[in-house]
């Protein structure tokens, strides 16, 4: 069950020939497979390509409909490797994965389906998040198409273009046998646009048709020979198809003024960037006509030569638009430049910032820059002259506070990570290991706990150099989520602990989904899912790894527990990895899946509880030692309108979902007694009601026997 | 330090028929319902019959981190026009944010430019967990970021459309929506914003109240309201029995026999600690009052500090306190009202302690008290077995009356343990701010403020005594300079500024090189 709800998108998957379909670029590309006639789709999910798995998980009646298989991968190896359907049988597949992470762990399965190439269309649709924000390294995947020899494609960012490329990918890829990666980047993704859609098709071939109907040719193999005759055929036959097909298909595009002596060859996704620069220095109008020449790279790679050589001729000058380091393509155009004698001005990086994303000033910059060095009348004189003063604008840098993404309302990884903070101020710093994942927040205030993150999976392995030659001495504390720990953990990870008889310890942090990408469900979700089978213990896993020291804690909101649970685990003599598995649902999906069976209750007349937290703003200090081990959203600071008090007080808004973590935390922590838990009865048995204003007389009349005797100001 | 801002020359230029594309930011909190928002804008816009384009960037931003949508939009004539996918320095035209801080990073980060964008913000906010975890305020500077808006954008609207969202039972996004639609920025009617809302289908009805109000005021209609801060708590009443009416007026008159400016905040800090003790209580506050009052001279700021600071030093929080605010009628209604308990529902109310055998043991009378602190198996044996969370009901009779009775050892309260080092703690405090009164009374005031480092309970609490004891240790190498007071102050506000103290510790190694 992912976080949101796919049902709408599905119904647009099955608008047919004419009808015009609007929505999310990477639904667009969900909905151009199956007008390809796609066999199967795997991957794994991840921003920004999670909605392209969900949708598809959720449109399982469309896909069986279509005879289409859709999986969702274990990891990015195994949706690469799924691929190899389509190595002897002519049946298209897609496989989909956040870049460049997902291909570093696919890379094993892409070298070898690279290597014997592919019958059935094969596309590799790579999510690049690669601006501000992005909760990736900055890395090229160009670098992985080129060392593979597998072509790359990147349209430009509209839905027409992506969806028209989707096509283009799966001929492209039988033209040349080779996989072909779509590159999309997040922009691109969750751009809202429309196009005019087609029917659906059936594959040509489906998977059981395949399965029914082996076949097996030996040349296609990766086994020596094959594999050398296959690097030849990579560079003999396949690419040159490639070129030909590129060229045929006018994949890249010529925009603009073709005598123009200076011209720019840009990606496709920089497109839309580029031409709005090229708008502000009045050099294009806002539907993209320009006076100057470009050649749009909707196919990165391979580059061919001629088309290169071609758009060059009679130029003086070329400006490269990659963004990236390194500058592949830019080196590219230059050495094809001067094997060909050409003198040509070519330029690029420089003019261009070496690295980071191409922003809209950016590209203002570096275009301005260009043309004013090489073709200086072309740039209208209002652009580099003005009479307008500078304003000068406040700098607000101190004043503003820095707002990182942090642990939802009610999250059930914030007291494991409260705990673990009690447990420092006890045992001192430890050197922890964390992990990718919502636990990874945990680096961030309040929290300030982690040293290092090596990957999906890898928290265990990436403190397995730390063994204390010291007997007794401190041990190392890593994290790894549910869904890391299926996705490569359980061996990476913790067999690798047990096989190396690793003394450290171990948080498996498990709230039921893989809650980062999503909310989708993996191994050990516990609710019941038609197409996937859950329900599988973490615990039983790590023990049948062979970990002897397991706890598990089924309420990660008793810090109490979780704390003591930690430190007998920093503590114990035994030897031997020491892992602790720490469950409770994600809020968020919990809350998306109990709000509206609570709303139904009550209006059944059913007895509900809704509980949530409070403080006594008159007990509370303002010392805020509280939200130094909570971070939560809805427990805030607010002033409290008393002139003898100067500092804001503890308050918890209507957001609360009364997770508890407040009060335990206080409790375990020995905070203070400001806080309380409220809890609301809807439609409360009679018993319930009598006994409550029983209670209330007693109390009032306590409460007025006291106040007779005394000053109240209250 | 001002940044100055690069000239603006890279103008977006129209299409033929004098068309021009519009672009709209918005930035929002994580959660704020920012994709509706953008949404709303989209079917808007299309209802003009203009060509729109959204896109944002989601993922782990959506996790309370700042988070920015983004929206073009250009007359329809036929062709599509090249839309970018986000933001550029300059060359925002509309910039939306809804939330105090997150318009301030808009215009740190470029995308307010004047004489070009309309800035439409929330002046509401939503603090970051880095103003929320330090101990004294640590919220940022608003008013800095409100007199910024108005140097770097074309046109401001900014109020609170939080609030308005809330009074209309909606969400903020209506609001925004309200408050774009009355700012006049986009060339589309209030009406077709409305029927964009009807369309939608979820909480219609608010959402358009929302919308109105926030548009009312963005156009000038109806003025931006004026909001308390805070509201939620009623202001205290003052209850005075028959029997202590007389008591009472003695200590009235004393208080008007106080220099005017400090009168206020000593009628406050009487009414504090005679609630928290007893009339005879409030008589030995006055006396602290009267005696820094009679060193005092024009503008009375040190008999100010003492009205405020000698309440606080009074009251101090101890299990008795607790248990009698926990017990109160007027607590029972606050909570009822905060969590909105409506008829025909029961409140279940669950108290959080923990005491240790710290607060147990002073607690009790001070020889009985003393005694218990000296058995050491006697407090191994509480920590082994009473040293735990306790969960009290105080719905329930049972939960109730254990708080009840705890509350009731009031009257008995100066009798225990607590009172007496409390006692000593202050007096020697006070002693220390007599004599420096007789010679500086700007120094003076600053050690009455100090008791402001005290807070908390258990750690807390031992962290503010250890925090006091530090900065009033400075005392003796500032006394008889001129720059005592501000010295003093530094020092404060240094200790209240992180957890660790080591910000004090710097000051105070300062202070040291120069007057050590």
């Amino acid at each position: 069950m992912a976080e949101r709800s796919f049902a709408k998108e599905v119904q647009k998957l099955k608008k047919g020939d004419g009808e015009t379909f609007t929505g999310e670029g990477i639904l667009a590309i969900t909905k151009a497979l199956l007008e390809n006639g796609v066999g199967y789709v795997g991957g794994y999910q991840g921003s920004p390509i999670s909605h392209l798995m969900d949708v598809l998980a959720d449109a399982q009646e469309i896909l069986g409909e279509l005879g289409v298989h859709f999986e969702a991968s274990a990891s990015e190896a195994t949706a690469t490797a799924m691929l190899a359907a389509s190595v002897h049988y002519p049946t298209r597949g897609a496989v989909t994965y956040k870049s460049v992470v997902g291909t570093n762990v696919a890379s094993d399965a892409l070298s070898n389906l690279a290597s014997g190439g592919v019958t059935g269309g094969s596309i590799i649709i790579v999510g690049e998040d690669y601006g501000e924000g992005s909760s990736i390294m900055q890395e090229r995947t160009y670098a992985f198409a080129m060392k593979s020899q597998v072509w790359m494609l990147d349209p430009r960012p509209n839905l027409p273009t992506i969806v028209k490329t989707v096509g283009d990918a799966f001929e492209l890829s039988e033209a040349s046998n080779t996989p072909v990666m779509l590159q999309v980047g997040i922009r691109s993704c969750h751009v809202h646009g429309s196009f005019t859609a087609s029917d659906n098709k059936r594959p040509e071939l489906t998977v059981s048709d395949a399965l029914e109907n082996p076949k097996r040719k030996l040349d296609r193999i990766v086994l020596p020979p094959a594999t050398y005759i296959h690097e030849q055929e990579k560079l003999t036959k396949r690419r040159p198809a490639a070129e030909e097909f590129i060229l045929e298909r006018g994949i890249n595009e010529r925009f603009g003024t073709p005598a123009s002596k200076i011209g720019l060859v840009i990606t496709g996704g920089s497109y839309n960037t580029v031409i709005r620069a090229l708008n502000r220095l009045d050099l294009a109008d806002i539907y993209g006509d320009t006076q100057i020449d470009i050649l749009c790279l909707n196919c990165v790679y391979p580059l061919v030569d001629s088309q290169i050589l071609d758009f060059c001729e009679g130029k003086d000058a070329v400006l490269v638009v990659e963004e990236g380091f390194p500058n592949y393509i830019e080196q590219q155009i230059s050495h094809v430049l001067y094997k060909a004698g050409k003198s040509i001005k070519l330029e690029g990086k420089g003019k261009l910032p070496m690295g980071g994303e191409y922003t809209g000033q950016v590209m203002v910059d570096g275009l301005a820059e260009f043309l004013q060095d090489h073709a200086p009348g072309l740039l209208p004189v209002t652009k580099v002259a003005t009479n307008e003063e500078p304003v000068a604008i406040p700098d607000l840098t101190d004043t503003l506070p820095a707002r990182p993404p942090g642990f939802c309302t009610g999250c059930p990884e914030r007291p494991i990570f409260a705990a673990t903070k009690l447990v420092e101020e006890e045992l001192g710093e430890h050197h922890i290991s964390s992990d990718i994942g919502c636990h990874l927040f945990s680096i961030m205030p309040p929290f300030d706990l982690g040293a290092t993150t090596m990957g999906y999976g890898l928290g265990p392995a990436s403190a397995s150099a730390f063994r204390n030659e010291k007997k007794g001495g401190r041990r190392s504390i890593s994290f790894v989520g549910d869904g890391g720990f299926w996705h490569n953990g359980l061996t990476s990870s913790i067999g690798n602990a047990v096989f190396n008889k690793s003394d450290n310890v171990i948080i498996i942090v498990d709230n039921y989904y893989s809650a980062a990408t999503g909310g989708q469900d993996i191994l050990s979700s516990r609710a019941t899912n038609k197409t996937k089978e859950t329900q599988h213990s973490i615990v039983d896993a790590v023990k049948g790894m062979g970990v002897k020291w397991v706890r598990h804690i089924d309420r990660t909101y008793d810090v109490t527990k979780m704390r003591d649970t930690l430190t007998e685990a920093l503590t114990t003599p035994e030897e031997g990895p020491k892992v602790i598995v720490a469950s409770s649902e994600c809020m968020l999906n919990k809350q998306r899946r109990v709000k509206p069976e609570m709303a139904k209750a009550v209006k059944d007349g059913k007895r509900v509880v809704k509980p949530r937290f409070g403080v006594d703003e008159d007990v509370c200090t303002g010392d805020h030692a509280c939200m130094r081990l909570s971070g939560c959203p809805s427990l805030s600071v607010k002033d409290t309108g008393d002139p003898l008090r100067d500092d804001p007080v503890a308050s918890i808004d209507q957001t609360c979902v009364g997770c508890g973590n407040c009060g335990e935390v206080a409790d375990a922590a020995v905070l203070c007694p400001s806080f309380y838990q409220a809890e609301v009865v809807s439609n409360p048995t009679e018993r319930e009601k009598r006994s409550a204003s029983r209670s209330q007389r007693l109390m009032g009349w306590l409460q007025s026997r006291r106040d007779a005797k005394r000053i109240v100001y209250a | 330090m001002n940044i100055p801002v690069q000239p603006i020359i890279a103008r977006r230029s129209p299409g033929p028929d004098g068309e021009k594309i519009i672009t709209l930011a918005a930035l929002a909190v994580g959660g704020q319902g920012g994709g509706v928002l953008t949404d709303w804008i989209v079917a808007v816009a299309e209802a003009n019959g203009y060509r729109a384009q959204s896109t944002s960037v989601a993922g782990v931003a959506q996790r309370t981190g700042a988070t920015i949508y983004y929206v073009e939009m250009c007359r329809d004539t036929g062709r599509m026009p090249v839309f970018a996918l986000s933001p550029a320095i300059g060359d925002v035209d509309i910039l939306m944010a809804s939330e105090l801080m997150e318009g301030g990073r808009a215009i740190m980060r470029g995308f307010v430019t004047p004489g070009r964008t309309t800035m439409i913000a929330s002046t509401h906010r939503i603090p970051a967990v880095a103003e929320k975890i330090a101990p004294g305020d640590g919220r940022a500077n608003g008013p800095e970021v409100i007199e910024a808006m108005g140097i770097a954008a074309d046109k401001v609207v900014a109020f609170d459309m939080e609030t308005v969202a809330k009074d209309a039972g909606s969400v903020i996004s209506s609001s925004l929506l309200g408050a774009l639609a009355g700012s006049g920025a986009l060339p589309f009617p209030r009406e077709s914003y409305e029927e964009v809302i009807r369309k939608s289908g979820r909480g219609v009805e608010a959402s358009l109240k929302a919308f109105r109000d926030a548009c009312d005021i963005a156009e000038g209609k109806t003025a931006v309201p004026v909001l308390p801060p805070e509201p939620v708590k009623p202001a205290p009443n003052l209850v005075v029995p028959d029997k202590l009416k007389k008591k009472w007026a003695k200590l009235e008159a004393r208080i008007a026999a106080l220099p005017t400016p400090a009168q206020e905040m000593a009628m406050l800090g009487l009414q504090k600690v005679v609630d928290y003790q007893d009339v005879k209580y409030g008589a030995q506050y006055l006396d602290m009052v009267e005696q820094v009052a009679a060193l005092d001279a024009e503008p009375y700021d040190m008999t100010s500090n003492a009205a405020k600071y000698c309440a606080r030093a009074l009251c101090y929080d101890d299990l008795i306190r607790v248990a009698d605010i926990k017990t109160r009628a007027t607590r029972m209604d606050r909570v009822k009202g905060e969590v909105a308990v409506q008829d025909g529902q029961v409140l279940m109310l669950t108290e959080y302690f923990h005491p240790r055998f710290e607060e147990f043991a002073t607690t009790l009378p001070r020889p009985i008290g003393r005694w218990v602190q000296s058995r050491k198996g006697f407090e191994a044996w509480y920590g082994r077995n009473l040293d735990k969370g306790r969960r009290i009901r105080t719905d329930s009779i049972r939960g109730f009356l254990m708080l009840w009775t705890v509350s009731s050892l009031r009257p008995m309260r100066r009798r225990l343990l607590r009172h007496r080092s409390e006692m000593d703690h202050v007096d020697a405090w006070f002693a220390k701010v007599l004599e420096t009164a007789k010679t500086d009374r700007a120094l003076a005031a600053e050690l009455l403020a100090n008791y402001r480092l005290i807070k908390g309970y258990s750690d807390t609490h031992a962290r503010g005594l250890s925090k006091f004891a530090r900065v009033m240790e400075a005392l003796d190498m500032l006394k008889g300079r001129d720059d005592a007071a501000d010295w003093m102050r530094r020092l404060r506000t240094a200790a209240l500024d992180d957890v660790k103290g080591e910000k004090l510790d710097g000051a105070l190694a300062t202070v040291r090189s120069f007057a050590g």
